[in-house]
């Protein structure tokens, strides 16, 4: 048991199920923090690999293919973003509905162009990001105890870096630039935000894009990186993991990576527990494969700290009130 | 666009549908002609399939049954005010209620423990929905992302039950021992079984009519949706929960207590998604099985949008679902290119255009319409 919770592998596995949640949560953060809640992350993560694994089969490339996900992604943000912002609709019915257009429209496609029940071929090997190595790490993995576990620093993806980079630059963005903070500001006080003469909707549709282009990445990297094809309904959830996570660190940029890594890792143990036994007792893994969503409604309903949302998130904005 | 609620209520109630409703469509045709399928043969083979025969006709209902259902679950939360994206999870909930009595108490003889059983899917539905109307009511959670988290709390807790607790020693399948019997040759009925009607006509009867999953709970069904009716608009509490809805703010002054009244419009629609169990569990599978839900619950969100959380309407709209899922079925097997899951995609558009862009014409609606006064 014990070397299934801390072992090198477990904890480099927790890396790459933390990268997608880490996408989503980022995209919802953009989003809600300009007031627009998203529940479709779900959709388009699922419509964004969907995207990029029938690109890249049909490419043979894996930057066209993250290129063609942040296409589709953007573009379900844009509805979104139309439904939400111009049309003054139900935010969360919108969500709903990209989502089921996601799942339906990837599994109609998908089996119309490729034949196999909606499934995408195979992604060949060099069709997938390089994986990237740092400078030096080989030398230091000869380290006892420790050497291991540097090593889930290095040897991932691309689009693993690029995540944590992203975590560090919307940290950085919402807090310290002029755009930042009047995106911030439109999600707690979108009349005074107008008041000032900047548009709230430029602001808002901008936010929305920026998740388009943040789940476009989660959803190439689970389809072409992590999985290497595209099966039906593969993000399994993980857009409503990244909401709560989203919740849980308070829609703050560094907390949310945090909360990733938490939700991760317990998705990595419950990978790992599947099946173990201990002294012939077999450990219910779905007990661990519900923990983030339970956490998350006992953290909402005040138990445990406190998580406010933005003030304007979800209502819709109109000048004449 | 100040020009709101102004217009005549017949443009509310009927010509705003029916235009969204024809860009969803359109937005479909769109679909079809991009997977290369004429969209009016496409129709035409869902019609022929829903509509053409006896067996596509009862099918039809039966999948109606399970979208009367959620379709009145939705729409009772959303006169209180509330969305209640948790009716899959709700429903998944009841069936554990539906298999433990129909399991536990199988010794009791059928009229009484077909009605237990009943009460008690419903019950545990209810459950599902009224903590997270609680926590709403009492805690501040929001209610959208409490329901979804019960959705994965249910599924991640109905896989462990079902698995460790209702499967029989050394049965491979997930699934619990059947629940009740029913004998064709005799029509005798044991435990919680509720026969369809080809069971009843051939085990009672020994008429043959074409075989489908249809069963009595299309009844129940029917039943619910009067009754949800009665309740909303003729008892004290329907009435509490409407002026919740329209303006909580104002509910406070005439007495009501809206913190109760999303407690109770909570359980109550929890409680309907929870026959789905009903119907799917003691009606068709008879015994309890996992993700047996699929989708019902999130169906009833477009159901009770098109039927305009009225009654009437989502009786409407739940068949006109079930012929969709019916047809949906019929042509996946006349094309076979085209997948089942085109369905899907139909119910999403629904969703956009009947409920996030619902306002899409009234601009230019209004701008006719008063143009048309002056």
């Amino acid at each position: 048991m014990l070397e299934i919770l801390f072992s090198p592998e477990t904890i480099s596995s927790t890396v790459r199920m933390a990268v997608p949640l880490i996408f989503a949560c980022l995209a919802g953060l953009w989003s809600e923090r300009s007031g627009i809640v998203d529940i479709g992350l779900e959709g388009k993560m699922l419509a964004a690999a969907f995207a990029s694994a029938a690109a890249a089969a049909y490419f043979g490339n894996a930057w066209i293919a993250l290129i063609v996900a942040i296409a589709v992604s953007v573009s379900f943000s844009l509805v979104h973003g139309y439904a939400a912002i111009n049309q003054r609709g139900n935010q969360v019915v919108s969500g709903v509905a990209i989502n089921m257009l996601a799942a339906g429209l990837a599994v109609v496609l998908g089996n119309e162009w490729f034949r196999e029940g909606g499934r995408t071929p195979q992604i060949p090997p060099e069709a997938q990001f390089a994986v990237f190595n740092l400078p030096f790490m080989s030398s230091l993995t000869g380290i006892p105890v420790v050497g291991p576990y540097l090593n889930v620093i290095s040897g991932h993806s691309i689009l693993v870096y690029l995540a944590f980079i992203f975590v560090a630059l919307s940290a950085w963005a919402l807090a310290k630039t002029r755009f930042g903070l009047r995106l911030r500001a439109v999600g707690e006080n979108p009349h005074a935000v107008d008041t000032a003469g900047i548009s709230v909707a430029r602001l808002r549709y901008q936010a929305v894009i920026i998740a388009g282009i943040l789940c476009g990445l989660a959803g190439t990297y689970l389809a072409v990186a992590l999985q290497g094809s595209f099966v039906r309904d593969m993000s399994a959830g993980r857009g409503f993991m990244a909401l709560a996570a989203l919740i849980f660190a308070n829609w703050r940029a560094w907390p949310s990576m945090w909360a990733c890594l938490l939700f991760g890792y317990l998705q990595a143990v419950g990978l790992r527990m599947q099946g173990v036994k201990i002294a012939d007792f077999e450990v219910p893994v779905q007990f661990i494969n519900m923990l983030p969503y339970v956490m998350t409604v006992v953290l909402l309903a005040g138990f445990i700290g406190k998580s406010i949302p933005p003030r304007a998130s979800g209502i819709p904005y109109s000048k004449d009130r | 666009m100040g020009a709101r609620g102004e217009l005549p209520p017949w443009v509310d109630v009927a010509l705003i549908p029916a235009l969204n409703l024809v860009l969803a469509l359109l937005a479909t045709s769109v679909v079809f002609l991009f997977i290369g399928e004429n969209p009016l043969s496409a129709l035409g083979i869902m019609l022929d399939g829903a509509l053409g025969s006896p067996r596509g006709m009862s099918f039809m209902f039966y999948y109606a049954t399970n979208f009367i259902f959620t379709g009145l679950c939705v729409a009772v939360a959303f006169h209180a005010g509330l969305f209640n994206i948790g009716g899959e999870g709700q429903a998944y909930f009841a069936g554990l209620g539906a298999a433990m009595v129909g399991l536990g108490l199988d010794f009791l003889p059928w009229p009484l423990l077909i009605p237990l059983s009943i009460l008690a899917a419903a019950l545990f539905g209810a459950a599902w929905g009224f903590v997270p109307g609680y926590l709403q009511a009492k805690r501040g959670s929001h209610i959208v992302i409490t329901t979804i988290m019960f959705n994965f709390i249910a599924t991640s807790l109905m896989a462990y039950l079902i698995n460790y607790w209702f499967r029989p020693v050394g049965k491979m399948a997930v699934e619990s021992r059947a629940i009740g019997s029913f004998d064709l040759a005799n029509g005798d009925l044991t435990g919680a079984y509720i026969p369809s009607f080809f069971e009843i006509f051939l085990g009672a009867f020994g008429i043959r009519i074409s075989s489908s999953p249809l069963n009595l709970t299309v009844l129940l069904a029917f039943a619910a949706a009067w009754a949800i009716w009665y309740f909303l608009w003729r008892t004290k509490i329907g009435y509490e929960i409407r002026a919740t809805g329209l303006n909580a703010d104002a509910a406070v002054y005439a007495g009501i207590k809206p913190d109760r009244i999303i407690m109770i419009a909570m359980a109550v629609s929890g409680g309907l998604a929870g026959l789905v169990a009903v119907n799917e569990i003691l009606g068709t599978q008879h015994r309890l099985l996992l993700e047996y839900v699929q989708g019902a619950g999130f169906v009833g969100i477009a159901v009770a949008l098109m039927g305009r959380n009225h009654p009437a309407g989502i009786v409407l709209a739940a068949l006109l679902f079930g012929l969709l899922y019916q047809g949906g079925t019929s042509l996946s097997l006349a094309k076979s290119h085209i997948n089942r899951d085109m369905v899907v995609v139909i119910q999403g558009l629904i969703i956009l255009f009947m409920g996030a862009l619902e306002q899409a014409f009234r601009p230019w609606l209004a701008a006719y319409f008063f143009k048309a006064e002056e």
